[in-house]
């Protein structure tokens, strides 16, 4: 029964991971995985939304393969590494793919979240278990990278934008 | 954060309300720095799905659905034991079709088509056995084909059995199973019996004319699942198929 529950949402759990990841088979990895953790799991779930059940699994998983592989930055991302530029004076222009596995993991789980599987913010934070404004500084930080990355123009001046209200 | 900043994002991810959303386009008109930002934030969001929507309609590989606790792999060896035990009786009933010459031999997803094609379009007469006698429906096709058949449940999807039929294949007989959801789409899934045991493979699509398909083999079966439905909402129906006739 939780099974035939689960399955429609692997197309979309393996899109997620694709573009998470990049390696295909690393993506397909994370996705079974994840629907094993979620069968296991299955008791813990509320009845409730469980595409965000099933992402936020997801999330867990990947942050304990990421730990397993110790890649994951020591530092907050959202603060330092994610600003950093990968070369110095790098004036070439990514396509999208490359610049997603340059994002700090944090901002391209949010960038994602949002972008591809098009949950609303609450429903973000609801998966990764953080707060609605830090899904908001992560979305648009890592929103701001890539654009810096793929079309390779200049940092964002506008002082406007970071008025704080 | 800034509020700014986060009516930047809620309009490039399409959440803002129409009013909202008219009085930031005329602040973007004065504002072409951000207006630029909005845009490219936009294209990302857009070549992003472009990149990565194909992967929703890929097979989804057998190596993912879930490993099954060992003795159920045991019990499922046993029942192809058996099969293949049957099959072995059965076998000089086949020979004739076998020796059919090549040009005849149709494929599996080609003959789910055409049988598709043929009984779905029916108005009065599209099953032989209508759903009310399923009981009799599934032990009737049983025998035919020498296994005891289950018929998927896709209620959950929006569809229900309309019944089934029996059809002559080029391996023996087929079983037919008809299904239609409220607005009158009808999907059928076609079960045969092979003379070859091959399997499990992965989801393959074929498009026959207006009709997909998803078919597979599993050990002396061939499954094909036709609908004249895109190919995502397809795909999700034949895995549960596949999960329910693999429990």
């Amino acid at each position: 029964m939780d099974y035939e529950l689960i399955l429609p949402y692997i197309p979309n759990l393996r899109r997620y991971a694709r573009a998470l990841v990049g390696d295909r088979h690393a993506a397909d990895d994370l996705v079974q995985d994840t629907l094993e953790r979620a069968v296991r799991k299955f008791h813990l779930w509320k009845p409730g939304d469980l595409r965000a059940w099933l992402f936020s699994i997801m999330h867990n998983v990947f942050v304990n393969q990421l730990k397993a592989r110790k890649i994951r930055p020591e530092v907050e991302a959202d603060e330092t590494l994610a600003d950093r530029v990968p070369t110095a004076g790098r004036t070439d222009i990514l396509d999208l793919e490359r610049a997603l596995t340059l994002l700090a993991p944090e901002q391209r789980e949010v960038v994602l979240l949002v972008g591809l599987e098009e949950m609303t913010y609450a429903e973000v934070a609801k998966a990764l278990g953080i707060p609605v404004g830090t899904v908001m500084s992560r979305l648009s930080r890592g929103r701001e990278r890539l654009r810096k990355l793929v079309d390779g123009g200049p940092s964002r001046t506008n002082p406007n934008l970071r008025v704080v209200q | 954060m800034s509020i700014e900043l986060n009516r930047l994002h809620a309009y490039v991810d399409g959440t803002l309300t129409g009013a909202e959303r008219e009085s930031y386009e005329t602040f973007l008109k004065e504002d072409p720095e951000e207006a630029a930002l909005a845009r490219s934030y936009a294209e990302h969001r857009t070549q992003l799905q472009h990149h990565y929507d194909g992967v929703l309609s890929e097979p989804i590989p057998v190596r993912m659905y879930l490993r099954r606790p060992r003795w159920m792999d045991l019990a499922r060896a046993a029942i192809l034991v058996a099969v293949g035990i049957g099959v072995g009786l059965a076998l000089p009933m086949l020979r004739n079709e076998q020796h059919a010459p090549l040009a005849m031999v149709v494929s599996l997803p080609e003959r789910a088509a055409r049988a598709h094609l043929v009984y779905a379009s029916e108005v009065r007469h599209p099953v032989e056995v209508e759903a009310k006698e399923q009981e009799h429906l599934v032990r009737w096709l049983s025998k035919r084909l020498g296994t005891q058949l289950k018929v998927p449940v896709l209620s959950p999807e929006g569809f229900e059995l309309l019944g089934g039929r029996l059809l002559p294949g080029p391996e023996g007989p087929v079983a037919q199973f008809m299904y239609q959801d409220a607005s009158g789409k009808r999907l059928t899934l076609y079960v045969n019996a092979r003379s070859k045991t091959e399997g499990p493979t992965a989801f393959r699509f074929a498009r026959e004319g207006t009709v997909s398909v998803f078919y597979w083999i599993d050990g002396q079966w061939g499954y094909a699942l036709s609908g004249d439905i895109d190919k995502p909402a397809l795909g999700r129906v034949a895995n549960i198929v596949y999960r329910q006739l693999n429990p």
